[in-house]
């Protein structure tokens, strides 16, 4: 069990919404672009082909102008000039017919005619091919004579199409320079909207992560109407865990009194009645019964500490702790009982603070559960030197140490001793449970560090010492 | 000494009270926060010993207030919370210390000890015999020649004798003092500490005395 906040996140991340939103923009951007090309090379195209309608329109009309009706003939004097404006663009060829009364006066035989209605005399453009290139015509339809039925002149003009071409290559280049040239912006802009909109997000996330685990209370960051659901669900979770949590607290803290207030009444009665007991055989049989009652009374405490502790590694709060203040509070603390055995506790602290990050009440019960195993296990009259150091050999880690010159392991079963409910083969006759140095090593575990289990070196005992973290 | 005993439960109050009592300790006992005022406006008081989980209020909330009050009697919280959790907020509050359910009296006793000498001592905890004073809350012999720091159980020991000089106890009665329920030790462990004792009070009037098959007793000059 690891108190320490996961560095990797328990859910599998499936998809993610800055991604999603990326490409839906990129998406829309793509389409934009496109039509964008699309819709400027059309328009573009459309541009050029009436600019050169009208310059056809402009040709065949001055020929029509220079139609002349003489001698019931139709005849005609191409001027140079209806021609020439059409020659100026690039090196397109233009072609001609024009014919009256079904017959061609001049120009291309084969020349293919569109066929105007009379009643329409508006001039008819047409895109074909002709001669193995395409060409782009016009048609034109003019009455010439005088009286009641003039003749009806058609004159066509056509041009190829190259110099159109041209224009629209140039165009439709410049269309994809600019349709790549918005894409590129949009894609730019995309990101950043993508990100920007999921700024919020990150905002709580950072609002979430930032506080200390024990901080339940509901967020209060300005969330965007769409987040807000999703914070009030969060709130709601987090007053529940602290509903939760209290509970178990309150259940501990209960059946801590259930427990102990029968049991000291149980043993305060033994020991009034030890005293006034004078057979030998009657004040063994008490102490046997106070030996049990301290028994159980330890196993029940050291019990509801172990649940304690694990409710509190859970999520173990990284306030700032002066660990040196602490060791020599609790060590204060703990001299009237270990002065009850003549056992003196010597404390080693450095000069300096020390400081780490962490849980104030697990230290001061681990350090208190290592303290009560050596006095337990030391005769009387000796000393147990409780040494706060840094760790040789390992920078940023203290050394909370405590040694004592009673029995000490016999050199075997270390690794089993953190185990739950686990005793040495040292023991005895001394009264234990095996929960001592498991909440040590929880409470060590769950600062980052590790419990370090000894010999005593130099002289006989044991040392066991808390390795943490310092900050 | 005189303690006020603030504890809801009965039966429990009464066993303290009657086993602080076969120490010599004078006890007075309230159930109820408000009997504890009474009380405390009634008489003087070396020590309270307060549990915290009473019927008519929180015995921190008494805590606090008495501490607002500026009253100096130095208070022993009993708890039955887990060791764990109420100890820094109840340090914080103002109590002198604190001693979970169930206890042995030594302890509570070596507690009360510490806690009185932390806040100065007090005179009334001074017992004279033969020229010799005896300090228990200092932990200190004063010879008339010079003063000897006592160890823990010298202390306890001496104490016993020093309440009631010319009387004989018995070796099983001394190690009841001494040493607690846990400890399996033989009766000749006794005779180490009566050995020290003797060392300490040579040169002066007091002696420890050998009454053969029946145990010790403290007697004067010759
Ligand atoms: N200071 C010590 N000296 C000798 N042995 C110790 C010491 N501390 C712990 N041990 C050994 O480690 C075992 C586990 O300790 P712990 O979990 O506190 O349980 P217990 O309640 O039995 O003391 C003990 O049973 C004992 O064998």
């Amino acid at each position: 069990m690891s108190g320490r906040r996961n560095e990797t996140s328990a859910t599998t991340a499936r998809g993610s919404i800055r991604r999603q939103l990326f490409v839906q923009l990129l998406a829309v951007a793509a389409i934009l672009s496109l039509a964008f090309f699309l819709i400027v090379r059309e328009v573009a195209g459309r541009v050029a082909e009436a600019t050169q309608d009208d310059i056809l329109a402009a040709s065949a009309t001055s020929i029509a102008d220079s139609l002349r009706f003489e001698g019931g003939e139709v005849t005609l004097d191409l001027p140079y000039s209806a021609l020439s404006m059409l020659g100026t663009i690039n090196e397109d060829r233009v072609f001609y017919r024009i014919v009256a009364d079904g017959r061609t006066l001049t120009g291309y035989d084969d020349l293919p005619q569109a066929r105007p209605s009379a009643t329409a005399p508006r001039p008819q453009f047409a895109t074909f091919d002709y001669r193995g290139d395409r060409v782009r015509a016009v048609t034109l339809l003019r009455p010439v004579g005088s009286g009641s039925t003039p003749v009806q002149v058609a004159v066509s003009v056509a041009q190829t199409r190259l110099g159109m071409a041209a224009i629209s290559a140039r165009i439709t280049s410049i269309a994809t320079a600019i349709g790549v040239g918005f894409f590129v912006v949009a894609t730019a802009l995309s990101l950043l909207a993508a990100r920007s909109a999921l700024s919020p997000l990150a905002r709580m996330t950072l609002s979430v992560t930032r506080r200390g685990p024990a901080d339940l209370r509901p967020l209060r960051t300005a969330a965007p109407r769409e987040l807000v659901p999703f914070v009030d669900a969060l709130n709601g979770f987090m007053a529940r865990l602290r509903t939760a949590l209290g509970q178990s607290e309150d259940f501990i803290t209960e059946a801590a009194h259930r427990v102990r207030t029968p049991l000291a009444t149980l043993r305060a009665q033994a020991e009034v009645t030890y005293r006034k007991l004078e057979r030998p055989e009657h004040r063994q049989a008490l102490r046997e019964m106070i030996r049990a009652i301290d028994e159980s009374a330890r196993s029940a405490g050291q019990m509801l500490d172990h649940a304690m502790v694990t409710l509190r590694t859970d999520s173990v709060a990284h306030e700032t702790v002066r660990l040196d203040e602490l060791v020599r509070e609790t060590c204060d603390r703990f001299a009237p009982t270990a002065g009850l055995k003549d056992i003196e506790i010597v404390t080693e602290l450095p000069p300096a603070p020390v400081v780490l990050a962490g849980d104030r009440i697990l230290l001061q019960n681990a350090l208190h559960n290592v303290l009560d195993n050596a006095v337990k296990y030391s005769p009387a009259d000796s000393t147990i030197t409780v040494r706060l150091s840094a760790e040789p050999g390992a920078p940023r880690r203290v050394r909370l140490s405590v040694a004592d010159q009673g029995r000490g392991f016999d050199g075997r079963d270390l690794k089993q001793l953190t185990r739950r409910f686990s005793r040495g083969s040292n023991v005895g006759d001394i009264v234990g449970s095996g929960l001592g140095l498991t909440i040590a090593d929880e409470v060590a575990r769950a600062h980052g560090g590790h419990l370090d289990i000894s010999e005593n070196s130099p002289g006989a005992g044991a040392c066991i010492a808390l390795v943490l973290p310092s900050a | 000494m005189r303690f006020l005993l603030i504890e809801d439960n009965e039966r429990l109050a009464s066993a303290i009270a009657e086993r602080l009592r076969l120490d010599g300790h004078a006890v007075d006992h309230a159930t109820t926060l408000s009997a504890a005022r009474e009380c405390l406006d009634a008489a003087a008081f070396d020590l309270i010993l307060l549990d915290i989980m009473l019927p008519d209020g929180d015995g921190r909330q008494f805590l606090a207030g008495q501490r607002r009050a500026r009253n100096a009697i130095p208070v022993i919280v009993i708890t039955a919370r887990s060791a764990v959790s109420d100890r820094v907020s109840l340090l914080d509050l103002g109590a002198d210390d604190y001693i979970t359910k169930p206890f042995e009296f030594s302890e509570l006793e070596a507690r009360c000890r510490a806690v009185l000498r932390r806040r100065g001592g007090s005179a009334a905890n001074q017992t004279s015999f033969a020229g010799v004073t005896l300090d228990a809350t200092r932990g200190s012999l004063n010879t008339g020649r010079r003063i000897e720091t006592l160890r823990n159980r010298e202390l306890r020991l001496l104490e016993v004798l020093f309440n009631a000089p010319g009387q004989v106890f018995s070796k099983a009665q001394l190690m009841d003092r001494l040493f607690s329920f846990s400890e399996d030790v033989s009766e000749n462990a006794i005779e180490v500490y009566i050995a020290r004792l003797r060392k300490r009070l040579g040169g002066t009037d007091a002696r420890i005395e050998t009454v053969r098959g029946l145990g010790y007793r403290l007697v004067g000059p010759r």
